[in-house]
């Protein structure tokens, strides 16, 4: 079945009013931040999708698949389900080696290309971490930051999943910008749960969550590229002195004001670079 | 009366499948009653009994294999489950032995397996799995997309039974499992085991398979007594 979109039929939050959002749609190719204070329901929003809800969770909420309700087949077998979740506690337990683990993965999802595939998945993956991932080691001697790079791959090449929920990513110890980056080369929806300013800035629209409940669908305005970009400029510069304090150096205040001075002063016309 | 046996080892979220199970049911008004079998110690009951208000209680095996046990017990917990005007009995057991399995003949059969156990459980056990009708899965929140799908291929290799994985923590994904339980039909009894145990030297290893101490000899006991001899 080809996905043209994915769309959330509004439900209620968590004092029982109607969400003001009453309908979400999401095309193939959105790149998507639900965003929220903590508590705000943004978990339990990417639960219901990745359960394709149908009036059945708290909040009621009904999810679609081009317009109609989603096939059994999807909840019924992982293989066959479009969506893949990488939530805040997901990991690998096999201590299987990280080749053989992914080979294993490829027979049972794929009848052709299952060696290209496992070779697409660990070249993915060594992008996105800083330490190249040892093929021999075992799933679980992995770092943090290797899982998360590994689980994102094996998701987007392996799994080949049309729809990817990740909560969290910029606690996943992976560069998130570059990640998103790289990601966007697949043409796939992804839906980003984050706290992480820039990621939401880098999203077609974003979802604003409050108790519970849908608030607002934002789309991000050209202005807001700008600012993203001033920002990813900021960053760099507090970047920068980090790595000045881990070198054991001393900080001038002289120079940070220098540095901020021209983000501020850069034209909006250049400033997108 | 409908009957519910669930099996699967230690920790792997039987409880918990059951809890929020037995809460759907109840809130379509459905009665149920809970018994949980094990070897020396469990608290399972008085969670039923807090949480739902329903009637639970509990058997220790204490020398008996505990699947031994419920053999001997089931015909007096049907009839206890009938004095309180139960629709569902659900049994929980303990499901140390992988050699046993608990399942009668006209119950749901129904086998959790926590996702986080290694791939390979699916092929360690025998008739805990192959006996059963329906296979839930837990704690899928806690492995990857990969290991979910390896765990599902390995488990339908070793049984060809519907799989439904759960993330049973927050309630995800059950409610397969109770239309499933809904789906069951009133048990006819008297009922009977529905695999034959392994070898060993009391008369329910020697495959007689009738529910109820009345039809065993050796070493027994009711569900209210404690072991005791019964000679032919
Ligand atoms: N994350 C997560 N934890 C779970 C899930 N299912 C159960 N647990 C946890 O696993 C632990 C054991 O669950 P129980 O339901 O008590 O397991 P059990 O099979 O009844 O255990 P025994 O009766 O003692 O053999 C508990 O701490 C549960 O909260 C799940 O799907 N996800
Ligand atoms: N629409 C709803 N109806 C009922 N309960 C809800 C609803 N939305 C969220 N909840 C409940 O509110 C609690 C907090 O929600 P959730 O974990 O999704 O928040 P979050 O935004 O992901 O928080 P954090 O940023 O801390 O991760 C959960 O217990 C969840 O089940
Ligand atoms: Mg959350
Ligand atoms: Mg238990
Ligand atoms: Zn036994
Ligand atoms: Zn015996």
């Amino acid at each position: 079945m080809e996905i043209r979109e994915i769309s959330v039929i509004g439900g209620f939050g968590k004092t029982g009013e109607p969400e003001a959002v009453a309908r979400l749609d999401m095309r193939m190719g959105d790149v998507v931040s639900i965003v929220g204070p903590t508590g705000s329901g943004k978990t339990m929003l990417i639960n219901d999708i990745a359960l394709f809800a149908d009036a059945n969770t708290p909040s009621r909420r009904r999810v679609l698949v081009n317009g109609e309700p989603a096939p059994t087949i999807f909840q019924e077998d992982p293989s066959r389900n479009p969506i893949a979740l990488i939530t805040q506690h997901t990991t690998f337990l096999s201590d299987l080696p990280v080749r053989e683990f992914l080979r294993i993965h490829a027979r049972i999802r794929r009848t052709e290309r299952q060696e290209s595939a496992v070779e697409e998945t660990l070249a993915f993956a060594n992008e996105l971490t800083g330490e190249p991932i040892i093929e021999q080691a075992a799933m679980t001697e992995l770092s943090g930051g290797q899982t998360r790079a590994l689980l994102v791959a094996d998701a987007v090449v392996i799994g080949n999943s049309p729809i990817i929920l990740l909560d969290e990513i910029e606690n996943a110890g992976i560069d998130r910008l570059r990640a998103l980056k790289l990601l966007k080369r697949y043409r796939k929806i992804f839906i980003f749960v984050t706290h992480d300013l820039r990621i939401t800035l880098l999203s077609d629209y974003r979802v604003a969550l409050l108790r519970g409940a849908m608030r607002a669908i934002i789309p991000r305005v050209e202005e807001e590229r700008r600012v993203a970009s001033r920002i990813g400029r900021i960053d760099e510069i507090m970047v920068a002195m980090r790595d000045r304090l881990r070198a054991g150096e001393q900080l001038i205040e002289r120079e940070l004001l220098g540095d901020l001075r021209q983000v501020l002063d850069a034209p909006s016309a250049e400033v997108m670079r | 009366m409908r009957a519910v046996i669930c099996a699967g080892p230690p920790t792997s979220g039987k409880t918990t499948v059951l809890r929020h199970a037995a809460h759907r049911l109840a809130e379509r008004g459905r009665r149920i009653a809970y018994l949980k079998i094990d070897v020396q110690y469990c608290d399972e009951d008085e969670t039923f009994a807090r949480e739902l208000g329903v009637p639970a209680r509990k058997v220790y095996s204490g020398d008996l294999c505990p699947d031994h046990c419920s053999v001997l017990v089931l015909g007096d917990a049907l009839a206890w489950a009938g004095r309180e005007s139960a629709e569902f009995l659900i049994v929980e057991t303990a499901g140390l032995c992988l050699r046993c399995a608990p399942y009668i003949e006209g119950a749901l059969g129904l086998i959790v397996l926590e996702a986080t156990s290694g791939m390979n459980l699916p092929r360690k056990i025998g008739a805990m799995l192959t006996l059963a009708d329906l296979a839930v899965v837990t704690k899928i929140d806690l492995v990857s997309q990969a290991e979910k799908e390896v765990f599902r291929a390995n488990l339908l290799d070793a049984a060809d039974i519907p799989v439904i994985e759960t993330d049973a923590l927050h309630g995800i994904n059950l409610e397969p499992v109770v239309r499933r339980m809904e789906a069951t039909p009133e048990l006819v009894q008297p009922s009977r085991l529905r695999g034959s145990p392994p070898m060993s030297v009391c008369t329910i290893c020697a495959g007689k398979k009738e529910i109820g101490w009345e039809h065993h000899f050796g070493i027994v006991r009711t569900l209210d007594s404690d072991l005791f001899y019964r000679g032919q």
